[in-house]
């Protein structure tokens, strides 16, 4: 397929492999931001064939996984109240809350219905005129503007039956939060591919700045991220001053989207947020700005739930901060699998652990 | 395990964990343990394949086919890879309250055709009406008898290290169909699916010799049929992702939904196991087969990776293919 084939060629990736190795200079651990890096990386062996010296943590980037367990706790509550409908993506089913999933709740009878986009959300509601619709609003700055897109259609068409319950994140303050942790020691970057289509690469400047860590931001094919490790590598070989790299440029602007920032800036306003594994992080998260809180849910009809426990032998908040890899857990595989997970790291196809038991790392022994 | 949910029944792990843990439980014929497509049964003198299957796919027509040639295809094809060939269908149709007749006329006849193409005999059937909301529009099971062929033992148990692994053709066009016409997607070009009768092609297969097992790979796609293969054994199986044909509306929907076409429905298709001299040999026939015409060898029988399916990527690495956890697409078949 064109735009696809040309980036999953065995030619060029031997060729990047060769150049990576001949700029390896002693241990480089590096951090892909995203889960669908993470993915990618298994998804295409990459790991086995990198130099040994280069070691691969995954980080925060995987939004269902960051969801916190009151988020899911909330729209099961939404769920089991009858007038209402709850919309969402389908990874968002088998995340576990306290006691329940949506899925289960979808068994028992809950309406909720798995949607491809926010707008199908509004066509549920304008078919539905008695009923409340929820969408469940997960996601970073790539999710976002459709979500804003979607409220600003909701107003213009007197939809006042669709609302949103926002856990939506922003990356940058996750970033600074995990890297004010003393213990961690990161030499390199690998920033998300889309999430940076939309707010460009200017909002990470304060990593080399303040931390003096290089960062590239790499598009999700192989090649790309094999480039994308390259230019880490090659940065540090030569001697030159961390920054913000693009290797994503057929995509990522340095500047962004400014549309797309603009849909956000006039739905969405800045929030603290809580991050499953890693805490209440300041400014991390949004909710609807004055001008479009008729569609908060949480403004509508808002619900409390109790701040649920988390297992104390989970490990998800190291290993989303790069600090363990899911293998040193002692729940990895055994009492946490993608059929029952227990951490937030085992709960989406594209969190760090359930990557590492569907992938099999260690697992090619034969 | 206290409520039943969709994944339990996706045909990945929890599907297999209900069969085994509550199914066999019960049911603990000999027969039924081996978990095949198809019954083989002694009747007198005579072996026979018995097979059911229920079709509860929405919508019930979508681009390339429709529930009622699934249901005479799906319950043909089972009998087939087992080594019988299909002789007599029968026919239970639930249908909601509500449902326009024309929708109805327009399955049956569509199920006509099919038999009639696949070879086979409608002889016994059911209808049930209940009420609105109860189902959704209609269902259909059909079960199938077949007679063995003389000699023909497809088996796991055959399979040895050396063997090469065949498909018939392109994956994930079945699933890929249902999903755009149940979400109104189009992904550039029409994805049709690739529903056939396989009887014939798989006859053809039988009679060049060589073949060790086979399964046609539905729900679960070729992930779970090749995990089916090699759980428990003591073999692995390699295939090459660059080996595996996958149609460019298919990649593209995959691509854009996130999907892995190793794991979306065919409900044309089949796995075959050969042995490593006859695989030159089957492939030219099944090429020779209009519903075999793209048949590839993807990969082979090894002796490392023991109970585990291994996939070489484009770029040149390698992972592992696992059996599917959870729900893919709802209501594919």
């Amino acid at each position: 397929m064109k735009y696809v084939d040309e980036f999953r060629d065995i030619g060029i990736a031997k060729k990047i492999l060769k150049d990576i190795s001949c700029h390896v200079d002693g241990e480089y651990k590096i951090m892909e931001v995203c889960g669908t890096h993470t993915q990618n990386i298994f998804r295409y062996g990459l790991r086995q064939l990198l130099p040994k010296e280069i070691k691969l943590f995954s980080g925060p980037g995987c939004p269902v996984c960051v969801s916190p367990t009151s988020f899911i706790d909330k729209a099961i509550a939404y769920s089991r109240i009858s007038s209402f409908i709850i919309a969402t993506f389908g990874d968002m089913l088998k995340v576990p809350g306290s006691s329940s999933s949506l899925e289960k709740e979808k068994s028992k009878g809950g309406d909720i219905r798995i949607v491809y986009s926010s707008l199908d959300a509004i066509g549920i509601a304008a078919r539905n005129p008695g009923k409340k619709i929820v969408f469940l609003g997960i996601g970073f700055e790539t999710t976002i503007p459709t979500v804003a897109a979607s409220v600003i259609e909701a107003k213009k068409n007197r939809i006042n039956n669709f609302y949103v319950l926002s856990g939506h994140k922003i990356m940058p303050p996750a970033l600074e939060a995990l890297l004010e942790d003393k213990k961690i020691s990161i030499d390199g970057f690998i920033l998300p591919a889309h999430v940076s289509a939309i707010i460009g690469s200017v909002p990470y400047e304060f990593i080399p700045n303040k931390f003096n860590i290089d960062c590239v931001i790499a598009g999700f094919e192989p090649l790309d991220i094999l480039h994308g490790i390259y230019m880490l590598l090659k940065s540090r070989f030569d001697g030159l001053k961390p920054r913000v790299r693009l290797q994503y440029t057929r995509v990522v602007k340095r500047k962004g989207n400014r549309k797309a920032i603009g849909l956000i800036k006039e739905v969405f306003r800045q929030t603290d947020s809580e991050w499953r594994g890693l805490g209440n992080i300041p400014g991390s998260g949004l909710v609807l700005s004055n001008a479009y809180k008729q569609f908060d849910i949480e403004m509508n009809r808002k619900i409390i739930v109790s701040r649920p426990k988390e297992n104390p032998l989970c490990l998800c908040g190291e290993v989303l901060k790069g600090l363990k890899v899911p293998l040193e857990c002692k729940l990895f595989g055994k009492r946490c699998t993608p059929q029952a997970p227990v951490g937030a790291c085992m709960v989406s196809g594209e969190g760090t652990c359930a990557t590492y038991y569907k992938y099999g790392e260690g697992g090619l022994t034969g | 395990m206290n409520i039943i949910t969709l994944a339990h029944g996706s045909g990945g792990v929890l599907t297999h964990k209900l069969i085994k843990e509550i199914i066999l439980k019960e049911f603990n014929s000999p027969i039924l343990r081996e978990l095949t497509d198809a019954a083989v049964l002694k009747v007198g003198k005579n072996t026979i394949a018995l097979t059911t299957d229920s079709y509860v796919v929405k919508p019930l027509f979508f681009p390339g086919s429709d529930i009622g040639k699934m249901a005479i295809y799906g319950t043909v094809n089972d009998l087939s890879v087992c080594g019988a060939k299909p002789l007599f269908i029968s026919c239970g149709i639930i249908i909601e309250e509500g449902l326009e007749v024309d929708v109805l006329k327009n399955v049956i006849h569509s199920m006509k055709e099919a038999s009639f193409v696949a070879g086979v005999t409608i002889v016994t059937g059911d209808i049930k009406v209940v009420e609105r909301g109860k189902c959704d529009k209609l269902y259909i099971n059909t079960s199938g008898i077949g007679v063995m062929g003389q000699n023909i033992k497809l088996s796991i148990d055959n399979i040895g290290i050396g063997d090469k692994i065949i498909t018939s053709g392109s994956i994930g066009d079945h699933g890929i169909s249902v999903l755009s016409a149940r979400e109104g997607i189009n992904f550039g070009g029409s994805i049709k699916s690739d529903a056939a009768p396989l009887n014939k092609l798989i006859s053809k297969i039988l009679r060049a010799g060589g073949v060790r097992f086979m399964r046609d790979p539905t729900r679960g796609g070729i992930a779970s049929t090749l995990n089916e293969i090699a759980e428990d054994r003591n073999f692995g199986i390699i295939i090459e992702e660059s080996s595996i044909l996958v149609k460019q509306g298919v990649y593209a929907a995959s691509e854009l939904l996130g999907l892995d076409p190793l794991y979306i429905a065919n409900e044309g298709k089949i796995i075959v196991v050969v042995s490593k001299d006859s695989a030159s040999r089957i492939l030219r026939i099944m090429r020779n087969d209009k519903l075999g015409r793209d048949a590839r060898i993807i990969g082979e029988v090894v002796k490392k990776y023991s109970g585990k399916v291994i996939l070489k990527t484009k770029v040149g690495g390698s992972r592992i293919v696992d059996m599917p956890q959870g729900e893919l697409l709802p209501r594919i078949c």
